[in-house]
């Protein structure tokens, strides 16, 4: 009898946590809309931003030579952006960009080059704490909820800043590329200096060839240049928040989908199980009825 | 009516703000106002915080708070990207007040330290002041 009430217990205990993972797979569907809207909301001005700038830079030309362009002749200290979510459960989407980080890491310190970070997602931060990383920042809570450009301006301000005055030679970030959502991949991307191949990928994407060529710029095209490259940072940097943001509801809802379905076929060999319990209970009273009367006749 | 009007969008990170035909867009560059008809010459500037007005397709003049960015002017169209924008109608004025009052408390703490701290505060002293003075020209006349 004991048996059949073990299984009993573990049946509704199972059937409870159905509950807590389908709900957490739907909290992380309105989450994943809400996260691709804002992204869709950001695609315009982040085209319509890539499109001059390209333009802009292949008219300027390298002579801009602004400091954000130009590679440092060493490179000695990298600073690198981590981007991971603020709560788990979430599948090995934080495992990933973890690992990531670590071979990054692990890369550079082969050729002698220290790296700092900036994490962005508690995940990150405690990863960091626990390894004895210096974070130079942990930004917490804004990964996974909403957050405006502010959030990018701000902290891209920041990473220049600290670039202009030496404190490293590179900026690095890595985040989760979301390219459906059955799959995101961890991504590495170079920030400071702006690779050249930024602006060769956005020329590309600019229409026709002789676009922006003739425009009157004012103050000068140098100058305009020189505003809009510390914002083109602040567009990749809000981007790819966006996208880890999104990417983190995506993994979740996968997550909670699989646990969703696991309960459910713990459930069902739970009952059969159960069942097949009860039908032994039942049987051996029966056996025990029957042998009884046997022996009464006899 | 024999003139063309222009499109005019407003574009920033969350959304877009406007993209409807207007008859003249008016901008605060860096080197001053300038205006847009139909037919303008490409032109690329950077942009002043403060107010942009333009008068859409039945005359009507409406006015955008904006948060710096640049416009880029080709003959057919106005594209203004910034990193934030209102319509007139609707700015915030308790948030802008709100803004107005902790930005000042900040600048008077930081005295004239010339740092990265004060130089924002300063930007939002002037973003708040902007959008309150353009909320209060609200409901005269236009």
């Amino acid at each position: 009898m004991a048996k059949l009430k073990d299984i009993k217990r573990k049946i509704s205990a199972v059937k409870k946590t159905k509950q807590i993972t389908k709900a957490m797979n739907m909290v992380a569907a309105s989450r994943l809309r809400g996260a691709q809207s804002a992204m869709e909301s950001f695609r315009p001005y982040a085209s319509k931003f890539g499109e001059v700038l390209g333009s802009l830079a292949r008219r300027a030309g390298e002579e801009a030579g602004s400091s954000l362009l130009t590679p440092r002749e060493e490179v000695k200290k990298i600073h690198l952006i981590l981007c991971t979510s603020d709560r788990g459960l979430c599948g090995g989407f934080n495992a990933n960009l973890i690992a990531k980080a670590v071979s990054f890491i692990e890369q550079k310190r082969k050729q002698h080059i220290d790296v700092s970070l900036t994490s962005f997602g508690k995940k990150g931060r405690d990863w960091c704490r626990k390894i004895g990383l210096p974070t130079v920042k942990a930004h917490v809570g804004i990964v996974g909820s909403r957050f405006g450009f502010n959030v990018a301006s701000a902290s891209g301000h920041e990473l220049i800043d600290g670039f202009l005055k030496g404190e490293y030679d590179e900026v690095h970030i890595i985040f989760a590329e979301f390219i459906s959502m059955a799959r995101q991949t961890p991504h590495t991307k170079q920030l400071l200096p702006i690779p050249p191949l930024v602006i060769a990928e956005e020329l590309k994407e600019a229409k026709g060839s002789a676009y922006l060529a003739e425009h009157i710029c004012e103050p000068s095209a140098d100058e305009v240049l020189g505003e809009m490259l510390p914002r083109s940072i602040y567009v990749q940097l809000y981007s790819a928040l966006l996208e880890t943001s999104t990417s983190e509801h995506a993994a979740r809802m996968a997550a909670m989908d699989n646990a969703t379905k696991a309960c459910n076929d713990m459930m069902g060999s739970l009952t059969l199980a159960y069942n097949k319990a009860r039908q032994a209970a039942i049987t051996a009273e029966l056996m025990d009825i029957v042998g009884g009367a046997e022996a009464l006749k006899g | 009516m024999a003139e063309k009007n222009i499109r005019l969008e407003v574009v920033t990170p969350d959304k877009i703000v406007v993209d409807e035909e207007a008859r003249i867009v008016m901008a605060p560059g860096s080197l001053g106002e300038f205006g847009v008809l139909v037919g303008h010459t490409p032109f690329l500037t950077t942009l002043k915080i403060g107010a942009m007005h333009y008068q859409d397709a039945q005359g009507k003049e409406r006015w955008i708070f904006i948060n710096g960015g640049f416009a880029e002017a080709l003959p057919d169209k106005v594209t203004i990207l910034t990193e934030s924008a209102e319509r007139r109608k609707d700015i915030d004025m308790a948030r802008a007040q709100a803004a107005l009052d902790r930005a000042q408390k900040r600048l008077a703490e930081e005295g004239k330290k010339a740092d990265v701290d004060f130089l924002r505060a300063k930007a939002a002293l002037e973003r708040a002041l902007y959008r309150l003075k353009l909320a209060q020209t609200r409901g005269s006349g236009h």
